[in-house]
């Protein structure tokens, strides 16, 4: 008995090992019609945020170009996916035959510099992160990233409008030049509404950033972002702008509002972040990836491949245009109709350069000078801005 | 170990497995999820190629490490909890090190040094552990569920504070280290050979200790009956810290690999919770030396395969967690079974 057992158990492990051997080499090469990519989303591809987002971005690709096909991985974080790392899900995507490989997340921007480093004949596009611009992008590495700083100036111009406390909180995620760019931005909005179209005393407003440690909550690790949003609205923030990938902002403000409480949010990243939010969602500026994307797909399929750093904006015709324009801005049903139509001014003279909110004299927290009178902030100069704007409260970098 | 025990464990263990399948099956059923593509999807993307082979390998040597450590504990019976910890200790002396190695040009020298400084990490979080339980009468899983809270603290201390990036406050953990710091691994599968060499080297160590030592037989005396052992003049108290250290030790090595051959820097999530599944993987394999690195294995396989089931079939990669859990499960049933066998038989005997 216990031989025959021994024989079952050696064939079983001898087929284990055949079926181990044999290398499977990438059948892309076979069959080149559909163009497939990869999409690493940091977040849960429907997350109602920022992956979301993303995720539909590829969905359009998948709809605008012939045989486009996405495959994607989502909830790529080491928190999430304890032991897996980024060059490992490059690997794997490869042998599914991806040709190009979008990484969504500034978290990925070492292991994503590593695999486009080891796989040269395979396209790379990092968002958000800034490696061409600092030359250590291999030739297959491209950064892709959307001019939000708009979108959030309209957040910030909704919020100023829509506060009786003159209290803003603003729920940051960690803290970088990204993220300090973004609530600068929604400060600078939040200011010139309440100068320019409440003409109001710009000492009266307060704008608090506080930052909860990554773009969304990691239990034990992060600081909960509903706990964050609680204390906002329990100290006299009554409009919250997330800036974080998720919408946890949205149902404390909907449990205040149940409460009693005067409480208005706006979310981020996802065009349908209000979506059943409409007593306090005051309007979400997105991300509208599709066109972005599409872009550097066609240039791989062409030929025309660059590495190169791409910063897309609104259409300023139109930011709301899927088609052409890479940040929009959705108002929501808590915003009254006055508000509206200040904001719709407001994007004009900002689509047609009469406002430019981000020219001197700007000063940053510590006193220093950001921009001098007059100047005009270049495109580096807003990318890696080193310290949030002062007139802000809350921390420009760690402790 | 005897032939025909061998055979009695391999038996228990593919009985084992068969439960986990069905139960697995069951939970996939109720989901409706389709039960055949998602073994297959596991099994290829685990097994199906050789680099997915050299990831699984990759997780693999952290698992068994630390499944060798655990050996010690459990032998004397301590339920070291605090692996985890531990792991993340060794993770956090490594990384102290290696930041002197970042301008030096004896990067080799650092890594060395390195994978001592993870022991010693590893080590000492393991005795505070053990020295609360045999001074302080603290119950080590307490002990060590405590430090591995504290031990995660100054992970994020670590990275939120002295260790941070410039100019960034980010869970995404410390300034990746220069190549010249990573631990060299070969072309094809991207396996480091140091860390497979400390691998086999903690498994035939931990065998060869345990069978044939003095240090391996008083473990087993003092886990089998301390009041008994101490009338035959072992102190139980200096043999669990031995133990610890043991435990720490290895956990420790898992730590700096983790560092040095897996992410190259230090992160919040630096342990990848292999010091608590390396607990499953110890009780799966019947504390035993040498079934414990396969159930590793059979870990290791269901971790790096699983990303498949989000790609390929829209579903949640937890599923291996409900994997492993049932694994775990079933094998503690089979356990209470076998007691029950023997008692019965012992029973018999008497009667």
């Amino acid at each position: 008995m216990n031989k025959i057992f021994l024989r079952i158990l050696s064939i079983f492990w001898f087929w284990i090992l055949i079926w181990a051997l044999p290398t499977h080499p990438i059948t892309a090469t076979a069959a080149e019609k559909p163009f497939i990519f990869g999409l690493l989303l940091v977040g849960p591809y429907n997350d109602h945020g920022y992956s979301q987002a993303h995720y539909e971005g590829g969905q359009y690709v998948e709809r605008k170009i012939a045989g486009a096909k996405m495959i994607y991985i989502d909830k790529v974080n080491p928190a999430d996916r304890p032991g897996i790392t980024i060059p490992q899900l490059v690997d794997d995507l490869m042998e599914k035959g991806a040709r190009l490989v979008i990484a969504n997340s500034d978290d990925m921007k070492d292991g994503i510099r590593e695999a486009a480093s080891m796989h040269p004949k395979i396209y790379f596009v990092h968002v958000s992160g800034d490696d061409v611009l600092t030359g250590k992008a291999p030739q297959n590495l491209m950064n892709l990233f959307g001019r939000m700083e708009y979108g959030k100036m309209m957040a910030g111009f909704v919020a100023a409008l829509t506060t009786k406390t003159g209290k803003i909180g603003y729920l940051g995620p960690l803290i970088n030049e990204e993220t300090r760019r973004l609530a600068s931005s929604a400060y600078l909005g939040a200011r010139h509404a309440w100068e320019n179209v409440l003409h109001k005393d710009p000492a009266d407003l307060k704008f608090q950033v506080t930052w909860i440690g990554f773009w969304f909550n990691i239990p034990g690790v992060t600081t909960d972002p509903t706990q964050v949003a609680h204390n906002f609205y329990n100290n006299g923030y009554d409009v919250v702008i997330s800036g974080i990938d998720t919408t946890e902002a949205i149902g404390v403000a909907q449990q205040k509002r149940l409460e009693g409480k005067d409480a208005w949010v706006v979310p981020y990243d996802y065009i349908g972040a209000c979506e059943g939010a409409s007593e306090v969602c005051l309007g979400v500026p997105y991300f509208n990836w599709g066109p972005g994307y599409v872009d550097c797909i066609q240039a791989v399929i062409s030929g025309d491949w660059k590495s190169e750093w791409v910063w897309r904006g609104p259409d300023w015709q139109d930011i709301n245009r899927p088609d052409t324009s890479t940040i929009g801005f959705v108002t929501g049903a808590a915003l009254p109709a006055s508000a509206k139509q200040s904001l719709n001014a407001f994007i004009k003279e900002l689509g047609a350069g009469k406002t430019n909110l981000l020219k001197g004299p700007l000063f940053y927290q510590d006193g220093s000078i950001f921009l001098k009178d007059g100047e005009i902030a270049s495109d580096q100069q807003i990318w890696y801005m080193r310290q949030l704007l002062e007139g802000m409260q809350g921390a420009s970098s760690a402790k | 170990m005897k032939p025909k025990l061998l055979l009695r464990y391999s038996k228990e263990l593919i009985l084992t497995l068969a439960v986990v399948f069905l139960f697995t099956t069951i939970i996939l059923l109720v989901t409706g999820a389709p039960v055949l593509a998602v073994y297959y999807h596991i099994f290829k993307g685990s097994l199906g190629s050789w680099a997915k082979f050299g990831h699984v390998i990759k997780t693999w040597i952290p698992l068994t490490l630390c499944a060798c450590g655990l050996l010690y504990t459990f032998r004397i019976g301590l339920w070291n909890i605090g692996v985890e910890g531990q792991v993340m200790m060794g993770a956090i002396f490594a990384t102290a090190v290696l930041r002197f190695g970042v301008e030096s040009h004896f990067s080799e020298l650092y890594l060395f040094l390195s994978i001592l400084a993870g022991i010693a990490g590893g080590a000492i979080w393991a005795l505070i552990a053990g020295y609360l339980k045999t001074a302080g009468g603290v119950n080590e899983i307490f002990a060590g569920l405590g430090l591995n809270f504290v031990a995660q603290a100054i992970i994020l201390w670590l990275i939120f504070g002295p260790w941070k990036r410039p100019g960034i406050a980010s869970m995404s953990g410390t300034e990746l280290f220069p190549k010249a710091l990573w631990l060299p691994s070969t072309f094809l599968l991207r396996i480091s050979p140091i860390g497979i060499f400390s691998a086999f080297a903690a498994i035939i160590l931990t065998a060869l200790m345990l069978r044939y030592t003095r240090i391996g037989l008083c473990l087993k005396a003092v886990g089998n009956n301390p009041k008994a052992a101490y009338l035959f003049g072992v102190k139980p108290q200096p043999y669990m810290l031995l133990a610890m250290i043991f435990a720490g030790g290895f956990s420790g090595v898992a730590g700096c690999l983790q560092v040095t051959d897996v992410y190259h820097r230090l992160l919040p999530a630096i342990s990848s919770n292999y010091g608590y599944l390396a607990l499953l993987v110890v009780m799966l394999g019947n504390f035993n030396v040498w079934i414990s690195p396969a159930v590793a294995f059979f870990f290791a396989c269901l971790n790096i395969g699983s990303v498949q089931l989000p790609m390929m079939l829209q579903l949640d990669s937890s599923l291996s967690g409900v994997i492993q859990g049932a694994s775990v499960l079933a094998a503690l049933g089979m356990q209470a079974w076998r007691m029950r066998i023997r008692s019965n038989e012992v029973g018999a005997f008497y009667e």
